[in-house]
């Protein structure tokens, strides 16, 4: 415990002059508080330092029970030196005790070799250097020795305030012990002092005592870690502690000035730590008779509490943001459950219904100014759910125990009845205690409505699918018979084909005799013939010819639709084909006396074609077109268009040409534009066929302008390469 | 030309009016002639006469002209001589057939005396060649 400032004495404020005032002043004091000695040796002590100048002293008792000298009071040393002083009276040669029993003041001077025995000069608070020490003596002076000592920092003698000061307290002592041990009253304070610092120093909260203007008097251990420190210690802390001084000064001037009762929170700092220590300051003002007035402070550390608080209302921050997400939760839970369709009830572990939404409330509630009846219904809904969900009270276990059934309800306000499917799930928690059962019941109505249209529709279904399969059944028949009869066409046409073939086949041979008889008598074979006779067989010739010219178109035919026609593709120049086809009618050109004229397109690119068939369709366009035309000429152009990269060869005649309608008929088989039994025109009515016939096959077709009066124009157009 | 010079000309068709016809004509014209009216007959003319030239119609009754000319090719003493198919059958592949079975050249009735004699000569000619 340091002692920063002495205490202020009461009674500096008064000096009087002369020494009887200053006497009696004292001896005045000594009656208010006779029952004090401290009290009374600390204001001698005073007194002494006033009236005689000594600055330093000490006042000294024995105590005879525990055989010592010790300390009363002291003024110019620290009071806590006077408290522990206790000097052993064993040793009756030992200066000081026996400065006891001298009849007059004993000088101790410095240094070694004054008193008795060359003993040392004892040490005592007063520090090094000469001291006096004067006994206490009581007025009846019983021999044994002093009742204490006035030890005086003064090596200068006695003088006369001194020793009437050394008379008055002797005596006092002397008054007071005659009523008791002295000594013993004043251990007996030591201790409760003693065990108050105990206390106070126990208290794990700084205490501090300080005056009104913030000087420190008393402060516990604690406190002192924050306010005390010494010479040697580091300067950080010293820096720390003088801060803290500061701080706390301050605040407890405010305080003093404004609020004296009321906390007040100080931050401060921990000297060792260098972190921040958060106080609560409560002050109060104390009246001490003789301290005159302070100021008692107790610091409460509430830096952990701050902490605590600080963590208390962010846990509380936490836990309103987690409870507003609950309720958000917890609200979205209800609209999902109310916008279920299907009625939801949550009841508890004993049965009761916690929670129900609205479709739910329409089955187990009564509708208000709803029929009697429906209190009935709502009862018997509640005993059928009840018994429903028992089943999975009492009985299945386990977290996924769900149990479904059947439940024959019925509408509270109209009594029709409704079977529901009830689903029924546990809720757990997570020690596996059973807390809610949730039911969910679904509407069967509908469900059995629609397997009853299902059931229908599966009927009428099976009924179409029935109708589909005679369908079906009927249609392969249908399909059978065609592919059949498509099969006899095929065969038929075969047959035709193969019929056809043999006829031209059978036609042939006696057309061979009657051409090679005929040819043989032209011959002369059988000698010479008559004029008349060999023109007749020149008819007979002509005609047998003819009959052949239709036997091959009818062969040509047959095979084209046979598919039997063989294509023989090679290069060719188109160009070439026009005096071919001349050379091979010269004969019928000759006798037209028509004028042909023959147009080339020397730049026309070689085609592969059939040779043979291009040449045939263009002579069979040259003897139509010859044998249609009585006068004027007949043009064969041959023609390259490069933008198809097409090759055409166009027969235009003056002819008698083609009225429109006919344009297509006429590439009919056996059609002439008169094909009356009296025509006009010989010919099979074939050529034009097997021509648009073999120019399809070459990939390539037949046009005709023509129109009646106006000749006609017939263009083959093949293109660059035939398909094979 | 002398009948005894001509070279042997071996007609076989079955149709009478033919096989005269073009015998007739053959005769006419300066060849010897030999007739056949079936494939037998052909075969057996062929190995007693060693003609020059055999004028073989296909449509023959029993066994018809291609095996005829078949057997004839397979035969070293018949092998060289030419044989001149005549048909009435203008469908495709009767000339192809013709000339599998070992037909050296083919004429397709209804063919003129005229012309039947011009191609008896060009086979000839041709033969005598190689």
């Amino acid at each position: 415990m340091a002692t920063v400032q002495p205490a202020r004495s009461l009674s500096r404020a008064k000096v009087s002059p002369s020494a009887e005032a200053a006497r009696l002043e004292l001896l005045e004091y000594y009656l208010l508080h006779h029952e004090d000695l401290a009290r009374c040796a600390h204001a001698s002590l005073e007194w002494l330092a006033r009236h005689a100048g000594v600055k330093r002293s000490m006042c000294l008792v024995v105590d005879g029970d525990g055989g010592v000298l010790m300390g009363m009071a002291g003024y110019g040393v620290p009071s806590e030196e006077v408290e522990l002083f206790a000097w052993p009276l064993s040793d009756a040669r030992d200066p000081i005790v026996a400065a006891l029993s001298a009849s007059s003041p004993v000088l101790f001077r410095a240094g070694r070799g004054n008193g008795h025995a060359g003993r040392p000069t004892p040490v005592t608070p007063l520090g090094a250097g000469p001291f006096t020490a004067v006994p206490l003596r009581g007025v009846r002076d019983t021999g044994q020795g002093a009742l204490g000592l006035l030890l005086l920092r003064s090596g200068s003698g006695v003088s006369s305030e001194i020793s009437w000061l050394a008379i008055v307290l002797g005596q006092k002592l002397d008054q007071l012990r005659g009523r008791g041990s002295i000594a013993g009253e004043v251990r007996k304070l030591r201790r409760e002092r003693s065990l108050l610092f105990t206390i106070i120093n126990a208290v794990t909260d700084p205490i501090l005592l300080t005056d009104t203007e913030g000087r420190l008097i008393v402060a516990n251990a604690r406190a002192e870690r924050l306010f005390a420190s010494s010479e040697e210690e580091s300067e950080g802390r010293r820096r720390a502690v003088e801060l803290n001084n500061m701080l706390f000064s301050a605040a407890l001037s405010r305080t003093a000035v404004e609020r004296p009762a009321e906390a007040r929170e100080l931050l401060l700092v921990d000297p060792s730590e260098g972190s921040d220590l958060l106080f609560e300051v409560l002050s109060s003002t104390v009246e001490d008779p003789r301290e005159g007035t302070g100021v008692v402070s107790v610091l409460r550390n509430i830096t952990d509490l701050r902490r605590a608080t600080e963590q208390i209302e962010e846990n509380y921050q936490r836990l309103r943001v987690l409870e507003a997400a609950a309720r958000t939760e917890r609200d979205r839970l209800n609209l999902i459950i109310d916008s279920v369709a299907d009625p939801i009830i949550v009841t508890d572990p004993m049965g009761e219904t916690i929670l129900m939404n609205a479709p739910a409330e329409e089955l187990f509630t009564v509708p208000p100014d709803a029929p009697e009846s429906a209190e009935r219904n709502v009862q018997a809904n509640d005993a059928h759910f009840s018994s429903f969900i028992s089943g999975l009270l009492l009985g299945e276990t386990g977290p996924g125990a769900v149990r479904r059934g059947e439940i024959g309800l019925a509408s509270p306000s109209t009594s029709e009845p409704i079977p529901v499917e009830a689903i029924a799930g546990k809720v757990l928690t997570e020690t596996g205690e059973l807390t809610a059962v949730v039911t969910i019941l679904h509407d069967r109505r509908e469900a059995l409505e629609r397997a009853r249209l299902y059931e229908q529709l599966k009927l009428a279904s099976e009924e179409l699918q029935a109708r589909v399969q005679a369908a079906t059944a009927e249609l392969a028949t249908q399909n059978e018979l065609l592919r059949r009869q498509a099969i006899e066409l095929e065969q038929a046409s075969r047959l035709k084909s193969q019929f056809l073939a043999n006829m031209s086949h059978e036609f042939r041979t006696p057309l061979n005799a009657i051409l090679g008889y005929t040819h043989m008598l032209l011959q002369g074979v059988a000698g010479d013939l008559l004029p008349a006779v060999k023109r007749q067989l020149q008819r007979i010739d002509s005609n047998a010819r003819h009959l052949l010219t239709i036997i091959n178109e009818i062969l040509d035919i047959t095979r084209i639709e046979a598919g039997k026609m063989p294509i023989q593709l090679s290069e060719f120049n188109v160009n070439e084909i026009v005096p071919e086809v001349m050379a091979e009618l010269e004969a019928v050109i000759a006798r037209s006396k028509l004028t042909i004229t023959p147009k080339l397109a020397p730049g026309a690119p070689l085609v592969r074609s059939d040779r043979q068939k291009v040449k045939q369709i263009v002579v069979n366009l040259l003897s139509n077109a010859l044998k249609f035309t009585h006068q004027g000429g007949i043009e064969i152009a041959v023609q390259f268009d490069p933008e198809a990269q097409t090759v055409s060869i166009a027969v235009t005649d003056t002819g008698i040409g083609i009225a429109p309608e006919h344009h297509e008929r006429i590439f009919e088989d056996f059609r002439q534009v008169d094909d009356s039994p009296s025509r006009q025109y010989g010919g099979t009515g074939l050529g034009l066929a097997i021509s648009r016939r073999l120019a399809t096959a070459l990939g390539g077709r037949i046009t005709l302008r023509s129109s009646l009066g106006q000749g006609s124009t017939f263009t083959l157009t093949i293109p660059p390469e035939a398909p094979r | 030309m002398s009948a005894e010079q001509g070279p042997l000309i071996l007609v076989v068709d079955d149709y009478e009016d033919a096989r005269e016809m073009y015998a007739e004509y053959l005769r006419f014209c300066g060849f010897r002639v030999a007739e056949a009216r079936t494939g037998n007959e052909a075969l057996e003319q062929a190995f007693a006469l060693s003609p020059d030239l055999i004028l073989m119609d296909l449509s023959l009754p029993g066994m018809d002209g291609w095996e005829a000319t078949r057997q004839l090719k397979a035969n070293a003493r018949t092998r060289h001589i030419p044989v001149v198919a005549l048909t009435g059958h203008a469908l495709a592949g009767a000339s192809e057939g013709a000339r599998k079975a070992g037909c050296d050249s083919f004429v397709t009735k209804p063919c003129l005396p005229d012309d039947l004699v011009v191609e008896v000569r060009r086979m000839l000619e041709q033969t005598k060649e190689v």
